[in-house]
């Protein structure tokens, strides 16, 4: 009995104690079911971002960039598929007898299977081995052949910039090529954009313009497991290629520039003297920018950086020149416009000029006699150009002459590798050189010798303002969104209103006091090109419709010793480093001008014998394109 | 007192399948299906290795806990103590000769399967406790004697399983002796001055811990400390709980799993990849089925005459309940991670065994409530 109250009374602890725990269990899995609902309903919309953040990855492929094309609309720097070789190490059944089948197939060296290697041992066995970025189309039809017997290989088509003029606007776009890490940090959209393989613009206007030609990326989205293999392609997003730039180049007359200069150096610049559209600027020699997209081979590049003739450096805009006599229109505006002399002024030549026991040699030796600004022009007299610049002074020729545009950049911004040039002032001398500026020099710089120092962009558009009456004109190489036409721009700037949408004011676009004065130098060089003893006689055009205008020039690159001038040698006895520069500026046609050039011929000799004659060349073509430029105007606008 | 006995002892094979707990039963078939069909989800959506070896399992054991339940409610009460001193034997014999697998040893091959003693001790120490708290009278519960005789039977197991090293199982192991202790009539103030004592000496206890135990309890304290290390697990398990929402990912279909980004999941976090698929709704779902179960075991234990029945039932129901508990705090990132399978629902033979063990015991003592024990 004892027992059993024992026992009953046991059951009733146990029971007891077992509704306390029944009240617990309650509590904890209320407990617990708050908590599935906190993460659940929530905090759902961070657990699903965050799920979805685990196995969606995107694939960023290298954006497409935009067209560049010529001022006809021909693609000078487009895009081109090309067949790339991709290996997927993951799916090699046997990755040595592999690399040797394809290093029979693509002729392959053994510093490339070295590289694949190490890729390979880099790389996640399910991420592509880039073999071959740019394979000939029979490589590719021959990896195709052999698929069956290479497992795990890939052929991918993709697209690649091309430039299908070669060698003909390399200093005008740069090219193209594989970005190193300052680039990559120093531009955000390069940095947003970049994906392994990319390629951005390294020099010219394929780096000045890249973010607008850069495009957006196509993006992939793939599932991936924890290990970040894809397992399935979700979406494919396309990317936008990157915006059409259209520029006021001409192919045609580029290409006649570059034949022109063929295996020469120099450079030549044809700008339209009204709307400042560059319609050609070649530095010769030139390379092939094509070279530089799947890397340049160290042989190729030492071929460019060894050339004497200096192919990396972009003449029209980076070479500095002495404009030797091309300057004296300039020097005899500014006499003009000051007063200094008129039409009827007069200077005997003698061959040589005297001042303080220092002589000034004129290049014609037995001198011109008595000359006036005219026949001055006309042979290139030194005598009076030195006799003006005595009379004138370097500061008076320095103002006009910096209102032409020399001693500034031409192109402003859009190519960090222009300069500026010089030309020198007193106050010029004694801030950088700390002495004073001596008489002597004045004469020099009135030829174009001396400190001064010029582009043959500049020279381009100091003939072109004086070409078009005396207007500024702005010199531009890209298609504005709202393109003025020739007409329009001629016509304005003639009957003196304003033209320039910017603000600029038209007081600001008259270089001249007296227009007459630009007229006198005009017809000065229309008498150096057309009329009998011109230096350039031998190169004039007789047609009204070709007839130009034009000033030779040579530039000298040292100081000629009296015994050379004494031997008075042929331009072959001379060392190629040591012959003048061959300079010539010119404007056309002679009744309405429309046109302006300047040529240079590095070490060419005389103006007169290697610059002229290559103008005579290209003037026919300019003027012939001019009707179909016209009628181009209104061709698609197109903003950059 | 004679007459029930033979009473109970007569009645015959129908009479006990008519007796039977249907509703519990129905309860952990339900289950059992439901398993299946997470373990044919962790397997991709494909019947592969851990899907086949589940389905056999249960199909071993759902008849072992049948043919359990049929043996009398006496038998399991005369065998205890001999039960419990096989398992002890068989957690020496593991701790000598066992299997090592991932740096403990608690396994035992027995060629058809490798069995986990452990495991077995979870019920093995109810049984034991339950039968002691039966003969012994209430008034000798709080004396030395019997309190030293019942702190033994709960730290001699833990010593060996501690020793494999494995802290879930021994935390199991030791909640589920302290609940007999508790509805023994152990007195509280003991509770209250035991519990007091661990909290003082857990700095001490936590400086005996393995460095990775340690590193255990820092990741669950800031998961975020190390992402991809410690950390992975549970702030993985936490994305998909979160991801599930309402109504879950739907069957088949949750990523998580899929692809790969869950650890363990066909053991311990089988309730990840369970809650992902099928959401709040299907886990709260889950909880019912596991309450009615838990439920049915305490009725069981209420109605049946005997204190042993009583206490098993009593005590299991509180085992199961809190190997649910610890589970699930450990996946929802509420403990720190110790390895404790979701009875029924993770992979794993020994756990099953013990846990269809367990139901058969609960359900012999349903079909022999009237049975009293001397």
């Amino acid at each position: 009995m004892i027992k059993s109250n024992s026992g009953i009374r046991k059951t009733d602890v146990i029971n007891r104690r077992m509704f306390i725990i029944g009240a617990a269990k309650v509590v904890v899995f209320i407990g617990i079911i708050a908590r599935l609902f906190s993460l659940q309903i929530n905090e759902n919309k961070k657990y699903l971002t965050l799920s979805d953040k685990n196995r969606i990855r995107e694939w960023k492929l290298p954006p497409t960039r935009g067209n560049i094309v010529d001022y006809f609309g021909n693609i000078i720097a487009g895009n081109l598929k090309v067949y790339q070789l991709h290996i997927i190490p993951e799916q090699v059944e046997n990755f040595n007898y592999l690399l040797v089948r394809l290093k029979n197939l693509l002729n392959l060296n053994d510093k490339k299977i070295a590289k694949i290697n190490k890729s390979k041992s880099e790389l996640k066995p399910w991420d592509s081995i880039i073999v071959s970025e740019n394979l000939s189309w029979s490589q590719f039809v021959k990896i195709n052949n052999y698929l069956y017997d290479l497992v795990g290989v890939k052929p991918v088509m993709t697209i690649s910039r091309h430039y299908p003029f070669n060698d003909v606007y390399t200093h005008v776009l740069g090219y193209v090529s594989q970005p190193n890490e300052q680039e990559i940090l120093d531009n955000q959209t390069i940095q947003e954009r970049f994906v392994p393989g990319m390629k951005i613009g390294k020099l010219g206007l394929e780096k000045r313009l890249e973010n607008h030609l850069i495009g957006t990326n196509a993006i992939q989205r793939y599932e991936v497991n924890a290990y970040g293999k894809r397992i399935n392609q979700l979406e494919h997003q396309k990317g936008q290629q990157g915006s059409k730039i259209r520029l006021t180049v001409d192919t045609e007359i580029q290409k006649a520039c570059g034949e022109l200069l063929n295996e020469k150096a120099g450079s030549i610049s044809v700008m339209d003297i009204y709307t400042g559209d560059i319609i050609a600027m070649y530095s010769s020699p030139s390379y092939d920018p094509n070279l530089f997209l799947f890397g340049i081979s160290q042989d190729e590049w030492q071929l460019i950086r060894n050339n004497p003739l200096k192919p990396l450096i972009n003449k029209t805009i980076s070479g500095l020149y002495s404009p030797g006599s091309t300057i004296k229109p300039i020097v005899a505006l500014s006499a003009l416009e000051n007063n200094i002399i008129n039409t009827k002024f007069k200077v005997k030549c003698t061959g040589k000029m005297e001042l303080y026991g220092q002589t000034f040699h004129c290049w014609k030796e037995k001198g011109h006699g008595w000359v006036s600004l005219k026949n001055a022009m006309k042979q290139s007299c030194d005598t009076y150009f030195y006799e003006v610049a005595r009379l004138l002074g370097v500061d008076r020729l320095n103002i006009t002459a910096e209102k032409f545009g020399l001693g500034k950049k031409v192109l402003g911004d859009y190519f960090d590798t222009e300069k500026k040039g010089l030309f020198p002032n007193t106050k010029w001398k004694k801030n950088n050189l700390g002495k004073g500026w001596v008489l002597g020099e004045t004469l020099i710089t009135g030829i174009g010798q001396g400190y001064i120092q010029s582009t043959p962009l500049q020279l381009c558009m100091m003939t072109a303002q004086i070409a078009n009456g005396g207007f500024a004109v702005k010199p531009k190489i890209i298609v504005d969104s709202n393109p003025i036409s020739y007409e329009d721009a001629k016509q304005s700037m003639e009957s003196g209103l304003l033209f320039d949408t910017e603000s600029e004011k038209l007081l600001d676009k008259k270089l001249f006091k007296n227009q007459e004065n630009i007229k006198i130098v005009q017809e000065a060089m229309f008498a150096s090109t057309n009329e009998r003893f011109g230096t350039s006689y031998k190169s004039r055009i007789d047609d009204p419709k070709y007839q130009f205008a034009g000033k030779t020039g040579t530039a000298q690159v040292k100081r000629i010793s009296k015994r050379e001038r004494e031997l008075d040698l042929e331009l072959e006895q001379i060392p190629y480093k040591d012959r003048d520069h061959a300079l010539y500026v010119a404007y056309g046609p002679y009744i309405n001008p429309r046109y302006a050039l300047s040529i240079i011929v590095e070490h060419g000799g005389s103006g007169s014998k290697a610059a002229a004659p290559i103008a005579k060349k290209l003037f026919k073509l300019i003027i012939d394109r001019h009707d179909l430029r016209n009628k181009q105007s209104n061709f698609e606008r197109i903003t950059v | 007192m004679f007459q029930h006995d033979r009473l109970s002892n007569d009645i015959t094979l129908f009479q006990k399948i008519k007796k039977l707990d249907y509703i519990l039963l129905t309860s952990i078939i339900l289950l059992s299906v439901l398993s299946v069909f997470v373990m044919y989800s962790t397997d991709g959506g494909e019947i592969l290795f851990h899907t086949k070896n589940h389905f056999v399992k249960l199909a071993v054991f759902f008849p072992l806990m049948i043919f359990i339940a049929f043996l009398n409610i006496k038998f399991w009460h005369n065998f205890s103590y001999i039960i419990y001193f096989i398992v002890i034997l068989l957690l020496i014999y593991v701790s000598f000769f066992g299997i090592m697998s991932s740096g403990s040893q608690r396994w035992m091959n027995l060629y058809l399967f490798v069995l986990q003693p452990s495991e077995l001790m979870k019920v093995a120490i109810i049984m034991c406790l339950a039968k002691y708290f039966h003969r012994i009278k209430i008034e000798n519960v709080n004396s030395f004697t019997s309190i030293t005789i019942v702190l033994s039977i709960i730290i001699i197991p833990i010593i060996f399983v501690i020793a494999q090293p494995d802290l879930g199982t021994s935390i199991l192991i030791a909640l589920s002796g302290l609940i007999i202790l508790w509805l023994g009539g152990m007195k509280i103030k003991y509770f209250i001055y035991s519990f007091i004592t661990f909290l003082i000496s857990l700095p001490f206890i936590i400086s005996f811990l393995k460095p990775y135990q340690k590193l255990r309890i820092l990741t669950f304290l800031d998961p975020d400390r190390d992402p991809l290390g410690a950390g992975y697990q549970i702030i993985q398990s936490k994305i998909a709980i979160g991801s599930g929402g309402l109504n879950g990912k739907g069957f088949l279909k949750g990523t998580q799993s899929y692809l790969d980004f869950l650890p363990e999941k066909h053991t311990d976090f089988i309730f990840t990849l369970f809650s992902e698929e099928f959401g709040f709704i299907g886990s709260v779902g889950l909880l019912i089925l596991y309450s009615i179960i838990i439920f049915r075991i305490v009725r069981i234990g209420a109605i049946s005459r005997s204190n042993f029945a009583r206490l098993f039932c009593f005590g299991y129901a509180f085992a199961i309940f809190i190997y649910i508990v610890v589970n699930l705090s450990m996946v929802l990132g509420l403990l720190p991670i110790v390895g404790s399978p979701l009875p029924i629902m993770s992979y794993g033979g020994s756990s099953m065994l013990a846990t269809m063990i367990g139901f058969g015991i609960v359900l012999s003592a349903k079909i022999n409530h009237k049975q009293m024990i001397a």
